[in-house]
């Protein structure tokens, strides 16, 4: 089912979570909605679920416009950050739930019902614990059984909210793995929400940034960590150093001093230079190149990141270097980016 | 090599305060609660146990029970119903006036029931506008029942919100969302979700509301009129009788009164083991 979200816009109140947000999502994708906290990630999930509904705009399921029906009417299976799952029912019955309250003649018969339930509850390794309350549960099992009750209604879009964040580190990474072993057995389409831009690049099709309301960047995995096409998807994705320079024909400059990079077409003017730390080479010797003097380093697993001050005390950025480099406090260390971006202002 | 002294708990006090404390809220319990109960049920058996049981068979005091229930089966259903959606309102939704509306809720603790009382002889006296009007349809409301009904309403309306709402605001909408989520209409929602994640707090509203509708006294007397045999609930029935000094019979129908609020503490109670095992197991988080 594709899921189209047409200039959607959403106010609470007088604050404004969503502006003007247009997003196609196609059938069978699973796409990452990305952002920091209230960048209206959440929100946005909301509204093709019709938990909330648009203060302008329209989301369309296929072709059909679903702005105006209800939660009920749309048929999403949503997982809940923390779950939702019924405290005061059993496993088998929290998965039941939304087939049991159908209406009569959409209802399957009791026995039915507990099968389905079984299949799923078999289908997301939980076979055994039906009778257990969800109080008797891991996190990670509690997220399989949310994950269960919302596929037991044959949902035509799956939505997850924050689905790995209550979750310790061992734990969401087993998840991850699986759930995009489901996503690719059922073939929903499927939408989720995270903070954890690792997360979203591990496992969907389709990234969406987001920030402060809007989107910022819609590409595979790939094309948002390598090409980002502005300083806040570049800063939010992945590390990154940011240094200011200047452009005069076509060459970035800091501080005068020629770096021996190109500003890939943005005009001359004032701009940024963001790279990786990771992405940089050290130049020895009397090569134009990014100078600074080591005032910090420390030591993660197989890398050390040494933090530097270039032009005197003014900037101060992190590259990452060898653990064998022989760099220690105040030596200076020359570099230069493998890969960057230059944005304008 | 372990330490072979047992090192106090560093929130411990010594021992003399404990005690200290111990016994004086023991004696203040004794003085106020206990001792007054027990001469209460002393009282009531003085002549013995033959007279205790004619005093509360007497037929004024039997329509008095039956009175006192009658209030009580019809304002307690009524205050569950309102109460939970008062709370419901109020926990679950934003709107204009919330503060207001809570406010409102505590009003009946705040105000004296004399005063609740004197509200209803106002509005349904026969110098108001509502009270001919209805007695012109043959509904008597002040000086009969219904205004007993009425005025206890008034007085325990607070109970059973009061319980739910900080119940409910803690549980906020996450198990409502997702049972309409997965199709589940209004009612459902309420029936399967919302009502079992609530019962233990709304029972325990429901047995205060109860045990204040059996006993409340000011609002009730003013609007009954004492009208013996049919306007007059075990409460009122006991100060009638003691001030026609039939002291016995007074304390005769107390302590079917203290009895049944006795009762009423002791469900509470029993519950409150259930619901803190509950507690415990987080079935409630």
């Amino acid at each position: 089912m594709d899921v189209t979200v047409k200039n959607v816009r959403k106010e609470f109140g007088d604050f404004p979570a969503l502006h003007d947000v247009s997003l196609d999502i196609h059938s069978g994708e699973l796409i990452a909605l990305l952002g920091p906290s209230g960048s209206g990630k959440t929100t946005l999930l909301r509204l093709i679920a019709g938990l909330d509904f648009p203060t302008e705009g329209a989301i369309h399921f296929g072709d059909e416009d679903a702005s105006l029906k209800s939660v009920q009417d749309r048929n999403v299976g949503f997982v809940f950050q923390h779950y939702a799952l019924f405290r005061h029912m059993s496993v088998l019955d929290n998965v039941g739930f939304g087939l049991k309250v159908r209406k009569a003649r959409n209802r399957p018969s009791k026995a039915e019902i507990e099968k389905r339930a079984r299949d799923l509850l078999e289908f997301v390794q939980l076979g055994g614990l039906e009778k257990r309350y969800p109080n008797q549960l891991s996190g990670g099992q509690r997220q399989r059984v949310a994950l269960a009750r919302a596929l037991a209604i044959e949902p035509k879009v799956l939505l997850l909210d924050e689905p790995f964040g209550a979750l310790d580190a061992q734990v969401r990474k087993e998840l991850r793995r699986w759930l995009r072993e489901i996503h690719e057995s059922t073939g929903h389409t499927t939408v989720f929400v995270t903070h954890d831009q690792e997360e979203a690049l591990e496992l969907a099709d389709r990234v969406v940034v987001m920030s402060q309301g809007r989107i910022e960047q819609v590409g595979k995995p790939d094309e948002v960590y390598d090409h980002p096409n502005s300083p806040t998807v570049f800063s939010f994705i992945g590390e990154s150093s940011k240094l200011p320079v200047s452009i005069d024909r076509g060459q970035l400059y800091f501080a005068d001093r020629p770096l021996g990079l190109r500003s890939q077409g943005v005009a001359d003017g004032e701009a940024h230079l963001f790279f990786r730390p990771h992405d940089v080479e050290i130049v020895e010797g009397g090569e134009t190149a990014i100078a600074g003097i080591v005032v910090a380093s420390r030591r993660t697993a197989g890398t050390r990141q040494v933090e530097l001050e270039v032009g005197g005390a003014k900037e101060r950025m992190e590259i990452e270097i060898p653990v064998d480099h022989p760099a220690t406090a105040k030596t200076r260390i020359a570099f230069r980016p493998k890969r960057w971006s230059v944005f304008a202002g | 090599m372990a330490y072979d002294i047992r090192l106090p708990d560093p929130t411990t006090e010594s021992r003399t305060a404990k005690w200290v404390t111990i016994v004086i809220a023991g004696l203040f319990l004794a003085v106020v609660l206990f001792i007054p109960l027990v001469a209460v049920f002393l009282e009531a058996f003085r002549l013995g146990l033959g007279a205790f049981v004619a005093a509360i068979t007497e037929p004024d005091a039997l329509a008095a029970i039956r009175l006192t229930l009658l209030v009580a089966a019809i304002a307690v259903p009524l205050n569950m119903v309102f109460g939970v959606a008062a709370a419901w309102a109020i926990a679950k939704y934003e709107f204009k006036g919330k503060a207001f509306l809570t406010t409102l809720i505590d009003l009946p603790f705040s105000v004296s029931p004399v005063i609740a009382g004197l509200v209803y002889v106002l509005l349904f006296g026969s110098g108001s506008v509502l009270g001919p009007i209805f007695n012109s349809a043959g509904l008597q409301i002040l000086f009969a029942v219904p205004g007993v009904v009425l005025a206890t309403l008034f007085v325990t309306f607070p109970f059973v919100a009061r319980e739910l709402i900080p119940l409910m605001e803690d549980q906020g909408t996450g198990d409502e969302e997702a049972a309409i989520s997965l199709g589940a209409n209004g009612w459902q929602t309420f029936w399967n979700v919302t009502l079992p994640n609530i019962k233990w707090g709304l029972l325990y509203g429901v047995l205060l509301c109860n045990a204040r509708a059996m006993g409340e006294f000011g609002a009730v007397s003013v609007v009954s009129g004492r009208l013996r045999g049919e306007t007059v609930t075990m409460p009122l029935q006991i100060e009638i009788l003691y001030n026609e000094y039939n002291f016995s019979a007074a304390f005769a129908v107390a302590a079917l009164l203290a009895l049944l609020a006795l009762v009423t503490l002791i469900l509470k109670a029993l519950l409150e083991r259930v619901y803190g095992r509950d507690h415990a197991n987080g079935v409630r988080h």
